[in-house]
């Protein structure tokens, strides 16, 4: 497909679209999968045909539109008299079907309405998330309706590499990852990196000698921002790819997905067929010169694997083991050549920076940190679900307006960002504003976007604890501070939760968090104490009121020997 | 290759630019203490005893696997340094069983020497006491999990200088283990050679000749860079 052909297909669905009067929106996103939604679309479809309105009401199944607590979700869209109308039902079962369509050109039905001016929808700025919700992820036609591969055919005709990195640099885009680091910066640097400067070891049948990953590991418990992205809108991430492999001169992608995400490596899995098939991905894309192919490759699940020299390890065949950076990825990565490795949703940024521009993107969010963020919300909130906000936003307004606050009576106490790498951050710190800077100095991080809200019944030694009983779990154990420095974390926590640490305990914990952070080879050991030194930070009463004071119950053999005396 | 000058802990150093701050430090004798470096091998940058502070880096650099570069100013041995160190030793003895006292390395150990050298009196961590066993089906090396670090060093050897690649690692983190081929006993191994390079490598008593008895079991680990560079050097012909 060339630019022009891409415009025909998008006037064509347009006019394909124009034809129905209603638009029914199934979410088919995994949470609302796992509750039958798909049965909820044949029953409208059959409902509507029962009705003799197959004529006018197409049913369509989507993305997630984010308010996951609330699914399975169905959304109508309905144009009458050239007016839009959009009413939002939650809770919907199969045997709702025949009501709503009836209900379509009158007023909506009562009982599963949910009011889509409540503030979870209208404190959100949908830029990443914008497809999801609206599309068919399994079909490229649907994307290219809404101004797909726009920006691809604009990068191949009409701009140099190097421009694309300048518009990219100038949007102030930040990786979505974790660590926040500048986007453009990063391609620049792999656009600059030269193959031959380290010993490369690239498989017979590959011909390229730079490489684009995909980062869709996405293992952080409780985070599913990239899933859904993946998910609902499969196609913005192999545009993202594909401009971000002509920026920096690669030929040959890779997007790895954790194994458990089946349906996301499903949809990733068409919509590579389609853009091959439309001649938008693979050799000489839209009758350019430029080349480049996209392949999947699984993980295993190892949240390790996410970092991204143990990802390229993993690609490689090898262990997923992290090696110590320098040289990093940018310079040495797949196969020893030089290799850009991004998260899905930085990837999904790159489209609409290039569509609407980097000065647009750059006027979203503050001073450093720039566009929006999505978040997977979760714990102790009313509302539950995905959502995206502009960087900038108040952690008060994302728990108590968007969340919908506390529910149950309960007070809030903390709210834990970045996921097993972060920290949790109390009351007094709400009205601080969410940005890479901001959360680093508050002993948390952005991280990839996990979120969880903490009510006043929640022990935060426990929380610590679980965190660290992830990091132990997940540490590879090729370095000592992570291996065993976790292992020794997670062990006096739980002599706090019994009842058996002294002052010592203490002293020593907070030591060895230290070490453990500055002394481990990756990204897990560095981060792993963050869940355990906040909340010594903000909640280091609870830590003091459950300390031994008898003097009993230090050491191992030691204080099983003391405790025996003691007891009897 | 050109020559770069630097300053450890004070002192100038120059050394060639492919150079690692290790390798620097050590033709200028100055002493990094190491446990999963071994010359002749790859660094993989593992047991973090390596680390030193580089000025104007805010995060701790291995000196294993880390290159020199023109004007570093690098400090080996600074308290922060010295804490750090001596927390991991003690890491690793709080992690298995490592009872010099019954062990055939006791008095050939670098994790026993490491241990003088941080001033370990005793250890702050409780000792976790993991039930773990040993593989005896070799005839002619033992492997005693119990006094593996996992340092890697004769998975390392077995692959890069023999060619065998028998010994790799299962499981991670803590419950990461030493195999052989796909977790088969070692004496029913097809691929192992019975070399011995595996033993010449390892630090502290967990890869043994049979037979040996307490503080018998001497290893020879500089016998791996021998071969290494006697064989780039073509020193033998076949
Ligand atoms: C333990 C660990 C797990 C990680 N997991 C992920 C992950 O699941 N997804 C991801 O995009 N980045 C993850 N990262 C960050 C990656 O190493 C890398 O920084 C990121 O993919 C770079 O992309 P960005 O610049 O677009 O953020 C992880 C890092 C660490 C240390
Ligand atoms: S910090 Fe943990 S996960 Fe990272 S290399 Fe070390 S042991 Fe492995
Ligand atoms: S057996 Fe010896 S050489 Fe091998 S990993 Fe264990 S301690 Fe290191
Ligand atoms: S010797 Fe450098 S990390 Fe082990």
């Amino acid at each position: 497909m060339n630019g022009e052909e891409l415009l025909h297909v998008m006037a064509q669905e347009q006019e394909r679209a124009r034809r129905f009067r209603h638009h029914l929106h199934v979410c088919t996103g995994t949470a609302c999968q796992a509750l039958n939604s798909e049965s909820i679309a044949q029953a409208l479809e059959v409902a509507a045909k029962a009705q003799g309105k197959q004529g006018e009401v197409s049913v369509k199944c989507v993305g997630c539109p984010g308010l996951c607590s609330l699914g399975p979700l169905v959304e109508v869209h309905s144009f009458v008299n050239g007016d839009h109308e959009r009413s939002l039902y939650q809770f919907v079962r199969p045997e709702d079907a025949s009501e709503i369509i009836s209900h379509l050109d009158g007023e909506p039905v009562e009982r599963l309405v949910t009011p889509l001016d409540q503030p979870f929808f209208t404190r959100q700025l949908k830029i990443v998330l914008e497809n999801c919700g609206e599309i068919d992820p399994e079909r490229i036609e649907d994307y290219i309706a809404r101004g797909g591969y726009q920006a691809l055919m604009k990068v191949l005709t009409e701009m140099t590499p190097s421009e694309v990195i300048d518009e990219i640099t100038r949007s102030g885009l930040r990786g979505r990852g974790g660590a926040g680091f500048p986007t453009g910066l990063k391609w620049a640097t792999v656009a600059k990196a030269d193959p031959r400067r380290y010993p490369t070891y690239v498989p017979p049948g590959i011909q390229s000698q730079k490489f684009v990953i995909c980062n869709g590991d996405e293992g952080d418990p409780g985070a599913f921002m990239d899933r859904s992205v993946m998910e609902g809108d499969p196609h913005r991430v192999l545009e993202g790819m594909i401009i971000a492999g002509y920026a920096v001169g690669a030929n040959q992608g890779y997007i790895y997905v954790r194994a458990e995400y089946p349906l996301a490596v499903k949809r990733l899995r068409t919509a590579i067929r389609q853009a091959q098939r439309a001649g938008l991905l693979g050799n000489n894309i839209a009758g350019t010169a430029f080349s480049f192919n996209i392949d999947i490759r699984l993980g295993a699940g190892a949240f390790v694997c996410g970092e991204e020299t143990a990802l390229i390890a993993s690609i490689e065949g090898g262990r997923g083991l992290p090696r110590p950076r320098p040289p990093y990825p940018a310079e040495y990565g797949l196969w020893g050549c030089p290799t850009l490795i991004n998260n899905v949703e930085t990837l999904a940024n790159i489209a609409p920076i290039i569509n609407k521009g980097a000065s647009w993107f750059a006027s979203i969010g503050t001073a450093k940190s720039k566009g929006t963020k999505v978040f997977a919300l979760t714990g102790q909130v009313k509302n539950t679900g995905l959502i995206e906000v502009p960087m900038g936003i108040t952690l008060r307004e994302i728990v108590f307006d968007i969340g919908g606050g506390i529910p149950n009576g309960h007070k809030f106490k903390a709210v834990q960002t970045g996921g097993p790498s972060g920290g949790c951050i109390p009351e007094q710190y709400l009205d601080t504003p969410v940005d890479y800077e901001s959360l680093t100095a508050l002993g948390s991080i952005m991280g990839s976007g996990g979120l969880i809200v903490m009510d006043d019944s929640t022990d935060m030694v426990e929380v610590a604890r679980f965190f660290m009983d992830f990091c132990m779990e997940e540490s590879c154990g090729k370095c000592i501070p992570c291996r065993a420095g976790t292992a020794q974390i997670h062990h006096i926590l739980t002599k706090f939760q019994t009842g058996r640490a002294t002052e010592r305990d203490l002293k020593l914990l907070e030591e060895l968090c230290d070490v453990v952070k500055h002394a481990s080879l990756c990204g897990l050991g560095q981060s792993a104490p963050n869940p355990v030194l906040s909340t010594l930070r903000y909640f280091r009463h609870e830590y003091e009121a459950k300390l031994r004071r008898d003097g009993a119950g230090y050491g191992y053999a030691n204080g099983a020997a003391k405790e025996r005396v003691t007891h009897s | 290759m050109s020559v770069v000058t630097l300053t450890i802990n004070g002192q100038d150093v120059s050394a060639r630019d492919d150079a690692t701050v290790l390798q620097a430090a050590r033709e200028a004798g100055i002493h990094i203490p190491v446990l999963c470096y071994l010359e002749g091998l790859s660094a993989v940058g593992a047991c973090r005893l390596c680390l030193v502070e580089v000025a104007g880096v805010n995060r701790l650099l291995p000196a294993c696997t880390t290159r020199v570069q023109e004007g570093m100013e690098v400090h080996t041995d600074t308290p922060r340094l010295q804490t750090y160190r001596r927390h991991i030793i003690e890491l690793l003895f709080a992690e298995r069983n490592h009872v010099c006292a019954v062990c055939v390395a006791n008095g050939n150990c670098e994790l026993q020497s490491l241990a003088i050298e941080v001033g370990m009196d005793h250890v702050r961590y409780d000792y976790v006491f993991p039930s773990l066993g040993m593989d005896l089906t070799h005839e002619r090396f033992g492997l005693d999990h119990n006094r593996c670090i996992l340092c890697t060093r004769c998975v390392r050897a077995c692959d890069e200088i023999e060619g065998a690649h028998t010994l790799d690692v299962l499981g991670r983190g803590a419950k990461a283990r030493i195999v052989t081929d796909l977790n088969m006993p070692w004496g029913e191994s097809p691929t192992c050679t019975s070399c011995g390079k595996c033993a010449m490598a390892c630090p502290t008593g967990a890869i043994f000749k049979q037979g040996s008895t307490v503080a018998e079991m001497v290893h020879h680990p500089e016998k791996l860079a021998f071969l290494k560079t006697a064989r780039e050097r073509r020193e033998w012909r076949v």
